[in-house]
């Protein structure tokens, strides 16, 4: 019994367990001396939570951007950033067009729909040059090609835009529509955010219907599962493939939005950190995986904003929030030591991995 | 066969050095300067230096400080005769972009001195490595008090800033916000960057030692967008002041999301100078009315700003407004430095200049009572230069500059 134990058990796994396990006790420890502080109220941890849902509702509808591309080409798709900058950044000098003919809070909905719509267009056709131009061609060359040509493309999207739109800071206008807040049972919730959580909750159900449900999403999961079988099935590669960026576009489009709401500004780098988070979460749900990539943006979302102040707060340690990265990224190594796939990850068989 | 041809090297070697050796005597002038000289020849223009901030979202504070230095350059047309040439890097605001601007300007030996850098961040990597090539280095920006801190390991030789330092800015805004506004609680929030850091543990230490009390001394990372979890925070110690010395992109976005935190509604919020751009006006939306940023007090400044200076920056710059503040602490810079070369340079009979790097440095450091833009400037020997005036402004939405309201 111990024999075999020991010839499955290798040193390797017993520091990485030590380290998760200790992970685990300081999460726990600071969390219960925290709550003994009595620091905050109930309120408060509210107030966190909720905005860490917002937080993760852009985090989600951009990280399925990245895990649908992933799925069906098996390809981490770095520019996705800056297809999520491109649409909202044009958006919102739309929006300002929109203020000087008085349109932004005479009709609020169609407004919003206005802004949508050209931040949507513009991401989905970057998204699909991109896909044309920069994959493409390279479909068949080594793995590592298209990943670079990826990085090469980020750079030279957001260097384009910069061009386009200059350096500086673009700022998105407050719309009397979205100020002030709603009350919701004795819980003082933002309209802002709500209408980003809720937003982007409903617009993943959309999108998620469209991979389960349409045959456009049977012929995508099915590229995912084996490209030459679905080739001589009758599916076009290409044109699905086509429709993947597509669909990840269009959700980056609307992450824009909603993402300008919660944070009213605009700039040519306002795609990196988001972008690298999506990834983040995209990895943590199970990278492949559309549930799982909501499941790990809410998650990373609520561990940015509670995780801080929940965890380090009791152990005394100065200026919390400084380390909040740290302490999310800490948690997605906790969680890839027990579950290397992700949270609703699949075990990759040979063939696709 | 191969020790043939390092024979043959060898001797040419040697030929040419003779050669050169009892070549025409370039000159009469002998370099005695303990970190040697620059020589100009004749028709060559004296070549000066920028490291600032020029791209990304706190280029404004750069941009603005080489039109400073344009404008001093284009006034004052030729040093002893000699063209000046401007060139520069980008620091990026960022101690790695220091790091890179100071490795390629240190590189090139023709420069005589460098104005820069715009944040202090940049300072704390970019001055060594500039300070180690023999240059004169003079801030419009930089207000970090340890560069400038006699013994400090961030204060290096031939370092000197017009830029106020920062003892006297936190300071003053400790003071604003507990005499002026009647605060007794307030919150700092900085953002690792030496600049923010210092600014906030000078005005912590001001506003308690007035009898204050400082609830949290938070830190951000200036890319993120969220800020709502730390002013949540924030917001459980209830101050009625909040001070956030930082930049820009982070700056506009905690003024906007300070006002939709439950209890944070009413708070009274400042900046200081790195936050006073019309891009906060823009970052920030609505939200921006009534906070305050502190600055240098552009109303203390000279007659010559208003009838010289400012036409030819919009002129150059092609705007209505300065976009940022330290424009005129660069010029004053730029004057210095063509004023301490006219007192050390040695020129030939042919024209040809020798610029002697310490005896340059120290005519910087004996600057006294010299007459620009910003005040009467005279600099200590650590290179503390600046006539501080310490002014407050309120920001009004959609409006820039902000009004001046304090003192």
């Amino acid at each position: 019994m111990l024999r075999t134990w020991r010839q499955r058990v290798t040193a390797t796994d017993f520091v990485i367990w030590t380290i998760g396990i200790a992970i685990a006790v300081m999460v726990v420890y600071g969390s219960i001396k925290t709550l003994a502080l009595g620091k905050y109220d109930t309120a408060t941890w509210l107030d966190l939570t909720i905005t860490g849902l917002a937080l993760g509702g852009v985090y989600a509808l951009i990280a399925l951007g990245y895990t649908l591309v992933y799925g069906i080409l098996r390809m981490i798709n770095f520019a996705h950033s800056e297809v999520f900058m491109s649409g909202p950044f044009t958006a919102a000098f739309v929006a300002d067009g929109l203020i000087a003919i008085g349109w932004w809070n005479k009709y609020p909905i169609v407004s919003l729909l206005l802004v949508a719509l050209v931040a949507v267009v513009v991401s989905t056709t970057i998204a699909i040059l991109l896909e044309r131009i920069a994959y493409r061609p390279l479909r068949n060359a080594p793995r590592l090609v298209p990943l670079i040509t990826a990085i090469g493309a980020s750079f030279f999207l957001q260097y384009t835009f910069r061009g386009l739109y200059g350096s500086g800071l673009k700022g998105y206008p407050d719309m009397e529509l979205l100020k002030g807040f709603w009350m919701l049972g004795g819980v003082r919730i933002f309209r802002t955010q709500a209408t980003v959580i809720i937003g982007a909750f409903v617009l993943m159900l959309i999108l998620y219907a469209i991979v389960q449900k349409t045959k456009m999403g049977k012929a995508m999961r099915s590229v995912s599962e084996d490209k030459e079988a679905a080739a001589l099935m009758g599916i076009d590669v290409d044109r699905t493939i086509a429709n993947t960026f597509a669909l990840g576009g269009i959700a980056a489009g609307l992450a824009g939005v909603l993402y300008l709401i919660l944070f009213p500004q605009a700039h040519f780098f306002m795609g990196f950190i988001p972008g690298l988070k999506a990834f983040t979460a995209a990895v943590l749900g199970g990278i492949g995986n559309v549930p799982g990539a909501f499941l790990g943006a809410m998650l990373l979302g609520l561990l940015e904003s509670v995780g801080p102040s929940l965890f380090l707060d009791g152990m005394g340690i100065p200026a919390a929030y400084q380390l909040k990265d740290a302490i999310a990224f800490t948690i997605l190594v906790f969680i890839l030591i027990f579950r290397p796939t992700g949270i609703l990850g699949e075990r990759l068989t040979q063939a696709k991995a | 066969m191969f020790k043939r041809s390092y024979a043959l090297l060898a001797v040419l070697v040697i030929t040419g050095m003779v050669l050169a050796g009892c070549g025409p005597a370039a000159s009469a002038y002998e370099c005695t300067d303990a970190i040697g000289c620059v020589d100009v020849a004749p028709g060559e223009p004296i070549h000066i230096a920028y490291a600032m901030v020029i791209s990304g979202p706190d280029e404004t504070l750069g941009v603005d400080s080489r039109t400073g230095v344009q404008v001093a350059v284009e006034l004052k047309g030729q040093v002893l005769g000699h063209d000046i040439s401007l060139t520069g890097e980008d620091e990026g605001c960022s101690a790695e972009g220091g790091q890179a601007a100071g490795t390629k300007l240190a590189a090139d030996p023709s420069i005589i001195a460098v104005i820069g850098t715009s944040c202090s961040s940049a300072a704390r990597v970019a001055v060594p490595l500039l300070s180690q090539a023999g240059f004169v280095i003079i801030s419009a920006s930089n207000t970090a008090p340890d560069l400038t801190r006699e013994g400090d390991p961030n204060q290096h030789p031939g370092y000197l800033r017009t830029a106020h330092n920062d003892e006297v800015q936190g300071a003053a805004a400790a003071r604003f916000a507990f005499e002026e506004l009647g605060a007794t609680k307030a919150a700092t929030i900085h953002d690792g960057s030496l600049y923010a850091e210092s600014l906030q543990a000078v005005f912590a230490r001001t506003f308690t030692e007035m009898g204050g009390e400082i609830t949290a001394q938070e830190a951000v990372d200036p890319n993120a967008t969220d800020f709502k979890s730390v002013l949540t925070s924030i917001a459980a110690g209830e101050p009625e002041f909040i001070y956030h010395p930082i930049f820009v992109k982070a700056g506009s976005l905690i003024i906007n999301q300070t006002k939709q935190v439950p209890g944070l509604e009413e708070v009274k919020q400042m900046g200081a100078d790195g936050m006073f751009s019309p891009d906060v006006v823009e970052g920030a939306g609505e939200a921006v009315e009534g906070a305050y940023v502190s600055s240098p007090d552009l109303a203390a400044f000279s007659e010559d700003y208003q009838t010289t200076f400012l036409p030819k920056y919009k002129e150059l710059a092609g705007v209505d407004d300065p976009v940022s503040i330290f424009h005129a602490h660069a010029f004053d810079a730029a004057n210095m430095i063509f004023a301490a070369i006219e007192k050390v340079a040695v020129q030939d009979e042919d024209g040809t200049l020798h610029i002697p790097r310490q005896a340059l440095r120290d005519a910087m450091y004996a600057t006294k009572d010299f007459k620009g833009l910003t005040g009467n400037l005279t600099c200590t020997p650590t290179g503390d230069c600046a006539d501080p005036k310490i002014a407050v402004y309120e920001y009004h939405a959609g409006e820039y500059p902000p009004e001046r309201i304090w003192p």
